[in-house]
């Protein structure tokens, strides 16, 4: 499968996977040295969902994101030293330390932020793609959100009205089995998550979210149906999110989650999948990769180095931005 | 120009301002063919086709949400909530995304929309068809507000409300619907933050908004054949908010009385006068009145009615209360 995809590419994605697993195990240490606030939701173990889906997409194209969502910006392009300054809550962030980790955006890079309401985005999705619409260009518009989402009014109401209107809007759940504590078994009515997309009268597709081809070839079918004026698509990428809720979740959510389960999973890790298959198909030696990872771990660390650098915010600041 | 009604004084500016902007989008419940269910988009659906007039299914969070996304993404949007009592349905999409949008992302985001709702009660809608809920966007920064009180303003604030590159609650009062007035020809807007001094007065100041300014006239037309001249304002925008007018106003009259139609309970009589009393406390002669109506929902029958939202006479008691006469 991966033959169809040119090298050059498959080492972009392999590489941000990298980037997506050490910015991350990176922010998490930052996170328990009391150097970022708040809380983290890490999206380690999801990768190739972030970057099978935002692979096939432009820098114009736009993308709504949740709250587990620094993976999807870094796949969609955005700069780790402004996103790490953010997470430090420097004036240099994204949004000059004004929203932290869930509410990263970066509008030239298309990313229309993140959001902290569960199922919020939906809606400001289906936004995107009616403006797409009214200005008749070839743009995409792409939605992801969690599988508690989908139990949200927002998603019935946002599915209906981009079917409805045939919006180029792709809906992509990071379906990793939890929301918070509870097991989809336990919230959700239907066997598949994309079973709903029949609601719709839309293509609805469950796919192993941890095989980045599956999603990328996926989202390219998904991708090229909207761009066509064909209407949305809902993708459920079933994946695993390995450090558990946020931060603060006990054992990486060994209170929900079985150690077995939780074992299991972790030899589906979709970056040690992706990496067997480029070194079985000789598209990456061991060597070149030791050369990509010492490379990504530098541009963190010049990204936390830019952070720690970086002046916070003066207070007066706090009264600025509320209107333009 | 001939007089025309409220409702045509909309109609009008919204045809005009999407003739203007090319891009401006309207969205909302039965806007299309129907007209929208008080007529203001009667024929523009006709005149610009369903792209720019989006009549949609009720789905109030995906109205707000989706003109938030358009508005985000480059098209200027005019999103219709059909009754103010529906907001609360989309209430996460007004308050933690559209409100939002800009502070939290340091100010990347622009949000050039308009929500345009209507409340108020007087017609036996009941509870959740007459409420006036201006004082819960008031309390969440982010949202400018307005609430025009005649055909005449109605006009040149929706025009500024629509241009402005942030997120306006437009809210009107199904009372003022089919009053008329009379409209200049050519075009005006009017600025927000300037509140509009109805009538002239020295002895008490009645701050009023919306349909409360109607009432608040009639009544200082009556307090007038008693010898108490009062001044009415008609504050037009709550945020930004013209509180100069209203402590210009005070210095002179050192009497207050606030009227509005929504819950006398943390409305916007409650902002109002602790702004009063912490800017003008020596200036005032007697405590700051309120007129709201009674903390209980709308009820349907008319003397029921009647007894909760506040009238002429509650608002002449409480210029005469504040007078020490009567």
């Amino acid at each position: 499968m991966t033959s169809r995809i040119d090298n050059k590419r498959c080492i972009k994605m392999y590489e941000q996977m990298l980037t997506i697993r050490h910015f991350e195990e990176k922010a998490i240490e930052l996170f328990e040295h009391n150097l970022i606030r708040g809380n983290i939701h890490p999206c380690i173990g999801q990768e190739a969902v972030s970057v099978g889906v935002c692979t096939p997409l432009r820098r114009d194209d736009y993308m709504v994101n949740t709250h587990r969502g620094h993976g999807n910006c870094i796949a969609k392009g955005a700069d780790l030293k402004l996103m790490m300054a953010e997470l430090f809550g420097k004036s240099t962030g994204y949004c000059k330390g004004k929203g932290g980790s869930m509410h990263i955006a970066d509008f030239q890079g298309g990313n229309l932020g993140a959001n902290g309401i569960v199922g919020g985005g939906l809606p400001i999705a289906v936004g995107a793609g009616i403006s797409i619409q009214n200005r008749e260009t070839d743009q995409v518009a792409v939605c992801f959100f969690g599988d508690g989402a989908t139990n949200q009014g927002t998603f019935h109401e946002s599915l209906n009205l981009a079917a409805l209107w045939k919006l180029p809007v792709i809906f992509v759940c990071e379906n990793n089995l939890y929301g918070l504590s509870t097991p989809v078994r336990e919230s959700i009515s239907v066997v598949k998550i994309s079973d709903r997309a029949m609601a719709y009268g839309i293509p609805g597709v469950s796919l192993d979210g941890n095989d980045i081809i599956a999603v990328y070839t996926a989202m390219k079918e998904a991708g090229e149906r909207a761009r066509a004026g064909e209407g949305p698509t809902l993708l459920d990428c079933i994946t695993y999110r390995f450090y558990g809720h946020f931060t603060g979740d006990p054992g990486k959510g060994i209170t929900y989650r079985s150690k077995e389960e939780m074992n299991q999973w972790l030899e589906r890790c979709p970056i040690k999948r992706f990496r067997e298959r480029l070194i079985k198909e000789k598209r990456i030696t061991e060597k070149t990769e030791k050369t990509m990872e010492a490379d990504v771990k530098a541009s963190i660390e010049a990204a936390v180095k830019f952070a720690k650098e970086s002046p916070l915010p003066l207070p007066e600041e706090a009264l600025q931005d509320l209107f333009h | 120009m001939p007089e025309i009604t409220f409702v045509e004084s909309l109609r009008m500016t919204l045809k005009e301002e999407m003739e203007r902007d090319p891009s401006l989008m309207l969205i909302g419940e039965d806007i299309g063919r129907y007209g929208g269910i008080f007529g203001v988009t009667k024929g523009l659906l006709e005149e610009f086709g369903p792209h720019r007039v989006r009549s949609t299914p009720i789905s109030e969070s995906a109205i707000i949400g989706s003109a938030l996304g358009a508005a985000m993404t480059g098209i200027r949007t005019v999103a219709e909530l059909m009754y103010i009592d529906f907001t609360p349905v989309a209430m996460d999409q007004i308050v933690n995304q559209t409100a939002k949008m800009s502070y939290m992302s340091g100010g990347k985001a622009k949000v050039p929309m308009v929500i345009r709702t209507q409340e108020g009660g007087g017609r036996g809608n009941a509870a959740q068809h007459s409420q006036c809920l201006e004082a819960l966007f008031l309390h969440i920064p982010g949202l400018k507000i307005v609430m025009p009180s005649n055909p005449y303003d109605a006009r040149g604030l929706l025009k500024t409300a629509i241009r402005d590159d942030n997120p306006v609650m437009f809210i009107e009062h199904k009372l003022l619907y089919a009053t008329k007035g009379s409209i200049p020809d050519g075009e005006y807007l009017i600025p927000f933050g300037q509140a509009d001094i109805k009538r002239k007065g020295k002895d008490v100041t009645i701050v009023a908004i919306s349909y409360m300014v109607t009432v608040a006239l009639k009544a200082a037309a009556r307090l007038a054949e008693e010898g108490i001249e009062a001044e009415v304002i008609d504050l037009r925008t709550l945020v930004p908010l013209d509180f100069d007018a209203i402590l210009q106003s005070v210095r002179n009259t050192n009497r207050v009385v606030i009227v509005h139609e929504g819950c006398r309970t943390g409305g916007i009589g409650a902002e109002i006068a602790a702004q009063i009393q912490e800017e003008a406390f020596d200036y005032l002669d007697a405590p700051v009145a309120r007129v709201g109506a009674l903390n209980v929902p709308i009820p349907y029958s008319e003397p029921l009615e009647n007894a909760v939202i506040p009238d002429e006479d509650d608002i002449v008691r409480a210029a005469k209360k504040v007078l020490y006469r009567g």
